[in-house]
């Protein structure tokens, strides 16, 4: 039997990042981790910073980490809105400690040049590329 | 050989143009590349938010914002995009044309119209047949940024929030190919119903937040990320319009020399002729 897939689309401002079919995918949306699978009801919500896990229909898992969005599902069709998207195997670890270094020196010092929630908001958003490439390597590891 | 000298001078004076309008084909061309480049990729992110407020627009919401009510119109809004500078054949004329004729026919049912206008030519032309400017900017460059038209944007959503406009229109050239850009007029406000066939059964979304912030966020992004769609879309098809007027240009002027090089070549012939005439009839008569 086959499996079934629903279409997704993961676009950013600069480019189309994904297309195709896939077999499910798991968001951090505005109010926690949430799974789609094929058929899901019709759903609008806000993403926050975060990883975007899906499994294509061949089987294969791909990563991506997002920066904030808007997700549409609709039953046959689910399209991810991004401020900002960067595949996994792009990141770069080493800016990515030191982004989050500023931005704890930001909160701790209260650096004139950035305000207390701005810093937070980077600091997390740095967390969660992090956190989308200790997730990379775990499955590289296996 | 005075006329002789004159006409070297004009020829002189064309082949300076000429240099100039080449060199001004060559940087289009390239232009046009990049601002091709930057269309292809904004576009899948303007695609994918269409098909969204396509899907919104077929479901029964529970939470109806003003953005997707239709109501009875009194006042139209357009955005026109144009270029910052001229030289690129009928460009925007065609298309300042295009909205006289559009604004013609909301006139005649007495509808008011006021206009917003993003690049130079856009206010200098909106200026002289309106006096109903709400918002301008100009000056954005090889590469817009959002930020630059959000201001120009927003002007316009709050006039539509406030009732002071009913409706909205983007004008911009759709970039079609090189040799082809038309103007076109996008209505923005009240969100266009799509055409595809509606599901039987109302159905609704869940939301995350909730209804309102999330559709304000979204249609928010999809107005802009238009306009934006617009003027980079304008950008490439002003870099091609030049680029052709250019090339229209330079042949010209080559054609224009020639011509002039001919006459040239048949004035010295003569006064050559005359000369060794003049000599013969002086020699016969000594």
């Amino acid at each position: 039997m086959a499996v079934s897939t629903v279409h997704l689309d993961v676009v950013s401002a600069e480019e189309r990042l994904f297309s195709g079919d896939v077999r499910s995918i798991q968001v951090t949306a505005i109010e926690g981790e949430m799974g789609i699978l094929p058929k899901h009801t019709p759903l609008l919500t806000a993403l926050q910073p975060g990883m975007i896990r899906l499994v294509t229909a061949a089987g294969e898992e791909e990563l991506f980490y997002v920066a904030g969005g808007i997700m549409e599902v609709q039953p046959d069709v689910v399209t991810i809105l991004s401020d900002t998207a960067v595949r996994g195997g792009d990141l770069d670890e080493a800016a990515i400690e030191k982004s989050i270094q500023e931005a704890r020196d930001a909160i701790q010092h209260s650096a004139p040049d950035m305000s207390y929630a701005e810093a937070a908001a980077e600091l997390a958003r740095a967390v969660a590329q992090l956190r989308v490439l200790q997730q990379l390597k775990k499955r590289k590891g296996k | 050989m005075a006329v002789g000298k004159e006409i070297k001078t004009q020829i002189g004076s064309i082949n300076n143009t000429q240099k100039i309008t080449s060199a001004m084909e060559m940087v289009a061309a390239s232009k046009m590349r990049k601002a091709q480049d930057q269309m292809a990729s904004s576009r899948p992110y303007a695609d994918a938010i269409r098909d969204v407020i396509g899907h919104i627009a077929q479901g029964d919401l529970e939470y109806q914002h003003p953005w997707m009510v239709e109501r009875e119109v009194k006042r139209v809004g357009y955005i026109v995009i144009s270029t910052d500078r001229g030289l690129c054949g009928g460009l925007n004329s065609n298309e300042f044309r295009k909205v006289i004729r559009d604004v013609q026919e909301w006139k005649e049912k007495g509808v008011d119209v006021c206009f917003s206008a993003i690049g130079t030519k856009a206010s200098g032309f909106l200026k002289r047949v309106s006096n109903n400017i709400l918002s301008q900017t100009s000056g954005l460059g090889d590469k817009p940024a959002l930020n630059d038209l959000i201001g120009t944007v927003s002007v316009m959503l709050n006039a539509f929030d406030s009732g002071e406009i009913d409706r909205l229109y983007l004008v911009y050239n759709k970039f079609v190919n090189t040799m082809t850009q038309t103007p076109i007029i996008n209505q923005l406000l009240p969100l266009p119903k799509s055409e595809a066939a509606k599901r039987d059964h109302a159905w609704d979304y869940l939301y995350e937040p909730d209804a309102k912030s999330l559709l304000d966020t979204l249609l928010r992004r999809f107005v802009e990320s238009q306009v934006y769609q617009g003027s980079v879309e304008n950008l490439a098809s002003e870099q091609a319009a030049r680029m052709v007027a250019m090339k229209a240009a330079t042949d010209n002027a080559g054609q224009l020399i020639d011509e002039l090089q001919l006459v040239y070549n048949k004035a010295r012939q003569a006064a050559i002729t005359q000369e060794i005439s003049e000599i013969v009839s002086g020699a016969g008569a000594v």
